[in-house]
């Protein structure tokens, strides 16, 4: 009981002191949109797999979405927020974009620039979807969005949406 | 001391309510299980039950919408289904499991349109207060249940998606639905019971 207090008194200095960075972090990252013309890495599962396998000290979150998923567009700010509040944890953002390839240019580029994306965004294109969807995670239905959260030590895979309390809070146990 | 615990408390809670939101992905009918008929209504207003078709030897169920690209990429090839097997006994039965107030062009009248502009020749049900696709286990548009009768009841037999290439159907090379309808005509096994592809997320509020 005892150390449930103390983990509990550790996670409120815990989300006390991390408001405090956000503006400072925010203007950073903005100015390297501006100066910066958006560029979409494709990858096929293959390719993309290793950037879900990263063996470091880094907790990544890794969101799978599309402009065309509008729960997917609804919690994309939460991924966003937790990119610049957990800059100096060592929290990494990872979007992979699952816009169709001819959509892009037209809608994803687009979209990326207007809303100021400053998360890493990444285009999976494989459509052997039976395959790579279950590799990810083996109870992923293909369902949009879904997320992947992982260390080296921790793995978790959610079919579902997020708010920003919810991500914040899922976040932060990977960080004990 | 005191305010620590409420505060406690209501980590405590919040946590707990993370977690118990991850666990309701899993429900739901498997192969083998046995699905309940449902009363839902059709686009041309009247109720529909599977038990209104007495000549059929099972159903393909396909929870879809409106608005949901995957959706939208497979309407053409719903039909062909419809149009393949109603003869044989297979029908497919659209429902619509989308909360219209929480996805914008997923109402009723939309509904009717959309079935009228691309010709369905199914029924296209609407899945009034989001009863049924939680009891099939439904996560996705578009998610397919093939149901099979047999004497005790409607057997699901398939659980998935319509072939293995959403996007260009000139590249399909398995057509999962299809192979699993023709199996149950012939008697013979089906090969893939439980596959997966992306789709679009079920909205409710």
């Amino acid at each position: 009981m005892k150390n449930i207090v103390y983990f509990l008194i550790a996670s409120f200095l815990f989300f006390g002191c991390k408001t405090e960075q956000k503006p400072s972090n925010k203007s950073e990252v903005k100015k390297a949109v501006i100066a910066s013309n958006v560029k979409i890495k494709s990858y096929n599962y293959d390719g993309l797999k290793p950037l879900l396998h990263i063996n470091d000290d880094k907790v990544y979150v890794v969101n799978f979405w599309a402009t065309w998923c509008a729960p997917c567009v609804k919690e994309l700010p939460a991924f966003e927020k937790i990119k610049s509040d957990f800059a100096t944890k060592n929290v990494e953002v990872l979007l992979v974009s699952l816009d169709f390839p001819k959509q892009v240019d037209k809608r994803l580029i687009p979209f990326i620039e207007k809303n100021e994306i400053q998360s890493k965004v990444v285009l999976l294109d494989d459509t052997n979807e039976q395959r790579w969807i279950s590799e990810i995670d083996k109870d992923w239905s293909g369902s949009l969005p879904a997320t992947l959260i992982y260390s080296k030590n921790k793995r978790k895979f959610y079919e579902q949406s997020f708010d920003y309390k919810t991500l914040e809070n899922e976040v932060n146990t990977f960080l004990n | 001391m005191k305010t620590l615990k409420i505060l406690s408390a209501i980590l405590v809670i919040a946590i707990i309510t993370a977690f118990t939101i991850n666990n309701t992905t899993s429900k739901g009918y498997k192969v083998g299980d046995y699905a309940d008929d449902f009363s839902l209504k059709n686009i041309d207003n009247k109720m529909v039950s599977m038990a209104d078709y007495k000549d059929a030897k099972g159903f393909i169920v396909i929870f879809t919408c409106n608005q949901c690209p995957y959706s939208k990429m497979y309407e053409n090839r719903i039909i062909a289904l419809d149009n393949k097997f109603k003869s044989k006994g297979y029908p497919v039965i659209a429902i619509n499991p989308n909360d219209p107030a929480a996805s914008l062009g997923d109402d009723f009248a939309s509904m009717q349109q959309r079935a009228e502009i691309k010709g369905f020749t199914f029924p296209y049900l609407f899945d009034e207060g989001q009863k049924v696709y939680p009891k099939y286990g439904a996560t996705k548009t578009p998610h397919v249940y093939l149901l099979n009768k047999d004497s005790e009841g409607l057997k699901v037999a398939y659980i998935g998606t319509i072939d293995n290439n959403a996007r260009n159907e000139e590249k399909v090379s398995v057509s999962y639905v299809e192979d699993a309808v023709n199996a149950l005509l012939t008697g013979g096994e089906i090969k893939n019971t439980n596959t997966k592809a992306i789709g679009c997320s079920i909205k409710t509020l």
